[in-house]
């Protein structure tokens, strides 16, 4: 792909895109639950957490980056990474308020009442 | 949230809420945005914010009007100054950095001073990015309340920075915000 075409290309992929794709793998999103948990861990720190090398992790992380799911600060010699929750606000602007978040909410509420009865 | 204890602090640690949005508009509307008060009374809590642009200037915000009204409604009294600290860094269009203490409620003003940093930097023409860093070390309840532990509960307890950042992107590049 020449320089020109990417760029076209990155112009078209819109943040809601890269955000959808961050979020469709199961490693990814249990990264994002690990910070949630605690934010500003390392890499050594996630790492540890996942059953995974430490370049597949890295891997992760950088989708989750370029996504702007995880934002990545300089802490002395350490990288820490810190979710950041406002792609997924966006999205939630943007398409839940969109289609009735009443009618949702009442369904997420039955699913979880369906679910705790034994 | 155990992250938040004071503890945290004789260790050294600091505990950090980070939050980022891209922005389809130049660094200096940005800028305007955050410090001009005909700007930052129109999004997210919509409380006006005066700035003085220097290191060691004031800065305070003042309750909007809506804040009143609910209180009013609520019958607890809200103080004319809701927020308040001192300017600590200034680099238009680039960088702001500010002292910040909530004073809407006893908890939150018994926090103290958190630290409160925005970054602007153009990614490409007319596109840029806006980092809010808020230090909200040994500050638990302030780090409720921009974390946007309240929004459920209504009384103008908002959805943090997520909720007033989305709220800008959507000034700057509808002309609108979300709730108007």
């Amino acid at each position: 792909m020449t320089c020109d075409l990417l760029v076209t290309y990155l112009a078209r992929v819109t943040d809601d895109d890269r955000v959808f794709k961050a979020l469709a793998d199961p490693t990814r999103r249990f990264l994002l639950d690990l910070l949630f948990a605690r934010d500003g861990q390392t890499l050594t720190e996630l790492e540890s957490a996942v059953e995974m090398t430490r370049y597949g992790v890295m891997k992760h992380l950088k989708v989750l980056e370029e996504a702007g799911l995880v934002v990545p600060r300089r802490s002395g010699r350490e990288k820490l990474h810190f979710l950041n929750p406002v792609p997924i606000r966006l999205i939630h602007d943007r398409w839940i308020d969109k289609y009735t978040e009443r009618h949702v909410a009442a369904l997420v509420d039955l699913k979880h009442e369906l679910e705790e009865r034994p | 949230m155990t992250t938040t204890q004071p503890t945290d602090t004789a260790q050294g640690e600091r505990t950090l809420q980070v939050y980022r949005v891209y922005i389809k508009t130049t660094p200096e509307k940005i800028w305007q945005a955050i410090t001009d008060p005909e700007w930052n009374a129109r999004y997210g809590y919509a409380a006006p914010q005066f700035f003085e642009l220097r290191p060691g200037g004031s800065y305070r915000s003042t309750a909007s009007e809506e804040m009143r009204k609910v209180s009013d409604e609520m019958g607890y009294g809200i103080p004319d100054v809701v927020v308040d600290g001192e300017v600590l860094e200034v680099d238009p269009p680039r960088k702001l950095v500010q002292t910040f203490r909530m004073l809407m409620d006893p908890a939150s003003a018994a926090d103290g001073f958190t630290r409160l940093t925005y970054e602007i930097f153009e990614v490409a023409p007319g596109v840029s990015r806006l980092t809010v860093t808020h230090d909200v070390t040994g500050a638990p309840n302030v780090a409720g309340v921009v974390g946007g532990a309240y929004e459920d509960q209504g009384g103008g307890g908002g959805g943090g920075w997520a909720w007033i950042l989305s709220d800008l992107k959507s000034l700057l590049e509808t002309g609108s915000v979300l709730a108007g």
